[in-house]
């Protein structure tokens, strides 16, 4: 069974502002994101004002803030796969999906995030559509890609 | 311990444990800081600051740096200038070219680093920033485009107010400067005291401003203009012209004011009595009842949305008075109007304040009567120096005039409301006459004019042992809070005003990054409550006169529906 947000909050001692990024991992674990009711009440629970969660949960990539879609597109913004032309790849998604990086789209089916290294530079540029890997992709292959888990259910 | 070290080829004396930017200040010798902010901590993250100091390999930051014996600093080297100029070079790269239509042309650091490092030309090509402006708040305007990210908007929201209404959020390039959620700042715990529009280098902050529907009124031959101004203008007012800080202006400014075009020109010191003497007595009548003690003062709105969103079960501790401000706006619609013959319809009720969260207030739905508000527009003092500038009125040219009847008079305990302490005089004053119905001498208590953020008074009036606790700076209010939850009971009044130093050092003040004049303008106000014939604020002519004629006296039902208001419990952001 899912663990409530409370449940979570109060596994940490309030008031320990040191809790804060453990606390959010573990609410971004359970969830997938954090929204705005997590980030009110972590702020509340550990003393910290909201908007300074907000400004360090910001700061840390690994921290979404809107709920992943059913299927979550990683692409590659490494080095390697930047050689490779993986900003075109990134906005080839982007144009395909009608979303921005971090977004997810309105029926809640795709949600797409750039990403560091996936440490598959060797077949860049890479993307990964919920744990599987996409290698050597062209900017061709995106709409195709993507069709494929448009219509998978 | 003194030391001697070498800068610039000279020899200077320095203390230990100073940074070596205190070090050089106190020797005359001037370093441009940006994220520098005095009295905290040093941020270090500007790096316009840096110099040289011989044997090191990069420059380092004076502001953060502990001064140390063996060194050898140069200030101004080819080097230095250089990664100062490259760092100007860097922040303008994006940065929005619309100096000519930005609200601090001529007053903005950036455009001074600029020039005094004499950027002539564009080097570097960012991509321009292409934030939205947030204009949600009633009293400030967001614009992050503008943002040069100094971060210190962040640490005195954060250190010295304790609101921490704003944060970077993001990192890198698409750092940003904003509330919680990136959201309007109407939704953020934001209490309008305007210190970071004080401290932002660049026009990234800065008061909402209607300027069109002045003019518009101004010019409308129907609409009757009137005008009130805050006792803290006329001894700010000057500066924006040159002239001395602290120097009192009074009359220069009314007759300013009328040649301007304003048909009625009012002194909200008038009404700053007027709260004294009402405030006195409700504080009277809780002090019988022994209810709601200790009462905490109301006349600044930044501390009033303050409390109604981090406090609200003690807001029935706050005096129910209306602000000098909202007390006047309601006088005037519902006194003046009549009396002079001037439909509620035909009347624009403007003021003039040192403030920005007055704006915030004027809104309020408590301060509107079926949506009307009472005060239609409320100007700071920048606003209001820019617009006597505007209409080409010289100040030493103009002779002074006294402002309209029938609210004419004041004494120097309304007045006195401009500084920290002032308003807990006043009322000391005419408290004492409230209880014993004698004056008191008891004048200048100087626990009360210190600069620190709390001070405290006890002083026996009548049968009464009354302690007065006085807040400056609402970062300082939280400790007392506490300390009353926790059971503390001999303090009975308690004055909280939100900016350090009172209204002096208010959010619409004019903005000088480099030197203070929040003591001088203290100093002129006190001064003038030496000079003054009247020091009691129930002593007041006018006042007088309109108890007589329309309010009856003092916390009567008439005042209870003019000058009274109630607070609401605010969910925000926190």
């Amino acid at each position: 069974m899912q663990a409530t947000l409370d449940e979570i909050i109060n596994r940490y001692k309030p008031g320990s502002r040191e809790s804060l990024l453990p606390l959010l991992q573990d609410i971004q674990i359970e969830f997938g994101y954090l929204n705005e009711e997590a980030i009110l009440k972590v702020g509340r629970h550990i003393k910290l004002p909201s908007g300074k969660v907000y400004g360090i949960a910001t700061f840390y990539d690994q921290f979404r803030f809107v709920q992943k879609g059913k299927f979550h597109i990683k692409v590659c913004r490494g080095t390697s796969c930047h050689m490779h032309g993986s900003a075109n790849i990134l906005r080839e998604v982007e144009r395909v999906l009608n979303i921005k990086e971090g977004q997810t789209t309105r029926d809640g089916r795709f949600s797409l995030e750039a990403v560091s290294c996936m440490g598959a530079c060797g077949s860049a540029p890479v993307m990964n559509v919920n744990g599987e890997f996409k290698t050597t992709i062209a900017m061709a292959d995106i709409a195709q890609i993507i069709d494929l888990y448009r219509n998978t259910i | 311990m003194l030391f001697e070290i070498e800068v610039n080829g000279k020899t200077i004396k320095a203390k230990r444990g100073d940074t070596l930017l205190m070090a050089l200040e106190r020797n005359g010798i001037k370093v441009p800081t940006l994220c520098h902010i005095k009295d905290l901590l040093p941020s270090g993250a500007c790096r316009m600051c840096v110099v040289e100091v011989e044997g090191r390999r990069g420059l380092i930051p004076a502001c953060s740096h502990p001064v140390e014996e063996w060194m050898k600093v140069r200030t101004h080297s080819p080097r230095v200038i250089k990664a100062r100029k490259t760092n100007t070079e860097l922040l303008l790269s994006n940065h929005p070219d619309d100096c000519l239509y930005c609200e601090r042309n001529g007053n903005c650091e950036l455009q001074k680093f600029a020039e005094d490092l004499n950027v002539r030309e564009r080097r570097f090509y960012g991509k321009k920033n292409k934030y939205k402006t947030d204009p949600s708040s009633a009293s400030l305007l967001r614009d992050p485009a503008k943002c040069i990210l100094c971060g210190r908007c962040i640490r005195v929201c954060e250190e010295i107010q304790k609101i921490t209404a704003l944060d970077f959020i993001g990192r890198g390039n698409k750092t940003q400067v904003g509330p919680a959620f990136n959201k309007g700042m109407n939704l953020s715990s934001c209490i309008n005291c305007g210190q970071c529009v004080m401290v932002c280098p660049t026009g990234a902050l800065a008061e909402k401003q209607y300027p069109a529907k002045l003019q518009d009124a101004l010019h409308n031959p129907v609409m009757k203009t009137v005008i009130q101004c805050s006792p803290t203008l006329s001894v700010t007012l000057a500066e924006e012209f040159g002239l001395r800080a602290g120097k009192d202006i009074e009359g220069v400014m009314y007759a300013a004011l009328r040649k301007l075009g304003f048909d009625y020109v009012f002194d909200t010191s008038f009404a700053a009595d007027l709260l004294v003497y009402e405030q006195a007595t409700e504080f009277f009548e809780r002090l019988k009842s022994g209810a709601n003690l200790p009462m905490f003062s109301s006349c600044c709105p930044a501390w009033i949305k303050y409390i109604e969103q981090s406090n609200p079960d003690l807001l029935t501790n706050v005096s129910a008075c209306k602000s000098p401000q909202q007390m006047l706006g309601s006088l005037i619609t519902n006194h003046f109007a009549p009396q002079a013959g001037i439909a509620i319809d035909d009347i624009y009720s403007v003021s003039a304040m040192p403030c920005i969260a007055k704006k915030f207030e004027s809104q309020r739905e408590q301060m509107t009567i079926k949506g009307i508000t009472d005060v239609d527009l409320v100007l700071t003092t920048r606003e209001l120096a820019r617009l006597i500038r505007l209409n080409g009125i010289d100040i030493g040219q103009v002779d002074p005039e006294l402002s309209d009847q029938p609210y004419q008079s004041r004494s120097s305990a309304g007045k006195m409301l401009a500084v920290s302490g002032g308003l807990t005089e006043a009322v000391i004053r005419t408290l004492h006459f409230v209880i014993t119905g004698k004056d008191t001498n008891l004048f200048k208590l100087q626990e009360l004019r210190s600069t620190k953020g709390r001070k405290e008074y006890f002083v026996k009036i009548g049968e009464y042992k009354l302690g007065f606790a006085v807040v400056n700076g609402i970062g300082n209010v939280e400790a007392l809070i506490s300390e009353i939850r926790k059971g503390r009971t001999d303090i009975h009044y308690i004055e909280v005003m939100a900016c350090e130093g009172g209204c002096v050092g208010g959010g619409g003040q004019p903005i000088h990054p480099e030197n203070d004049n929040v003591k001088a303008r203290a100093k002129s106000i006190y001064e003038l409550d030496e000079k003054e014939s009247n020091r009691f604020a129930h002593q007041n002519a006018s006042l007088q006169a309109v108890y007589t004629s329309f309010l009856q006296n003092p916390g009567s039902e008439i005042s209870h529906a003019h000058l009274f208001t109630t607070y609401e419990e605010r969910e925000v952001m926190r």
